[in-house]
């Protein structure tokens, strides 16, 4: 139960940072893809304030025995490059593209009530199961 | 858009506080994909932080769309099936990549995990190459 708690606090503290980003509006997502457009450069400070707290966090944090609220440590170790995880990317990326959302900003946004984010979120669930469901027709399990 | 630029900033500081309290009090990465893939195959003991985290995300939302309504400001106007086919892509790709923009982009990156390093060169590279193309196309209205 603690540890439901604590990523309700992780979901809150996180919804706040994509709202004061600027993440929650797909049209910035866009103008930040638009490089050979009108681009709009201000979502880079996003990746660089959240890799730079967690980059030093990170450090601070692994040298821990074990999580506060767990016995061990769940972080993925898996480091071979499959085709799976670069076409999986490209796919995201166009996606990405195409709407504006990834999925964070897209469970964020269903707080606007707008019909864009839920007809989005409801596709994104299909998209998984879709993928999950036919996952062996691929042969190209990165899981 | 000076501002624009330090509230991106203040907004990527919060997120990775949020990452960082998730690594040290549950030991986890946040990776948001991942999180919601796991909740649509429960299992028992492992559900409940996944849904109270998306809980936590929606919200965030509540309290931010009522502190700055602006935030949810959606001026692109396209058709609805461009949302749906978006939507499937993006859910898609992510279970197939094994993570988004949080879990590659952010904790991964952080982490200098090979395998996140080469996962968002592609999708900022896929995104840019695919906003060209629907800009020529003119999916966006």
């Amino acid at each position: 139960m603690k540890n439901a708690l604590s990523a309700l606090a992780v979901g809150f503290i996180f919804a706040l940072g994509l709202g004061l980003s600027g993440m929650t509006q797909p049209q910035k997502v866009i103008g930040f893809l638009d490089l050979f457009g009108h681009w709009d450069p201000s979502l880079i400070f996003v990746m660089a304030g959240a890799i730079l707290v967690h980059f030093v966090m990170y450090k601070l944090i692994r040298k821990r025995k074990s999580p506060l609220l767990s016995t061990q440590w769940h972080v993925p170790t898996k480091k071979e490059i499959t085709p799976a995880l670069i076409i999986g990317a490209f796919i995201f990326g166009v996606g990405w593209a195409l709407g504006g959302f990834c999925p964070g900003p897209a469970i964020t946004s269903l707080a606007s009530f707008d019909k864009t984010p839920f007809v989005f979120v409801i596709s994104m669930l299909a998209g998984m199961f879709l993928y999950k469901s036919s996952r062996s027709l691929w042969k190209l399990q990165d899981i | 858009m000076q501002q624009d630029w330090i509230n991106a900033l203040f907004g990527g500081v919060l997120i990775g506080t949020a990452v960082s309290l998730m690594l040290l009090w549950n030991g986890r990465v946040t990776g948001i994909s991942g999180i919601i893939n796991g909740a649509l195959s429960p299992v028992k003991g492992d559900t409940l932080w996944r849904v109270l985290f998306m809980g936590g995300l929606f919200l965030g939302g509540l309290v931010m769309g009522q502190l700055k309504p602006a935030v949810f400001t959606n001026t692109v106007n396209s058709e609805i099936w461009t949302t749906i086919v978006a939507g499937l892509l993006v859910g898609f790709g992510t279970i197939m990549g094994s993570g988004c923009t949080s879990g590659h982009g952010i904790c991964g990156i952080s982490r200098m995990s090979p395998r996140s390093l080469v996962a968002t060169i592609v999708f900022m590279a896929a995104g840019i190459a695919a906003v060209y193309v629907f800009r020529k196309l003119g999916v966006y209205l």
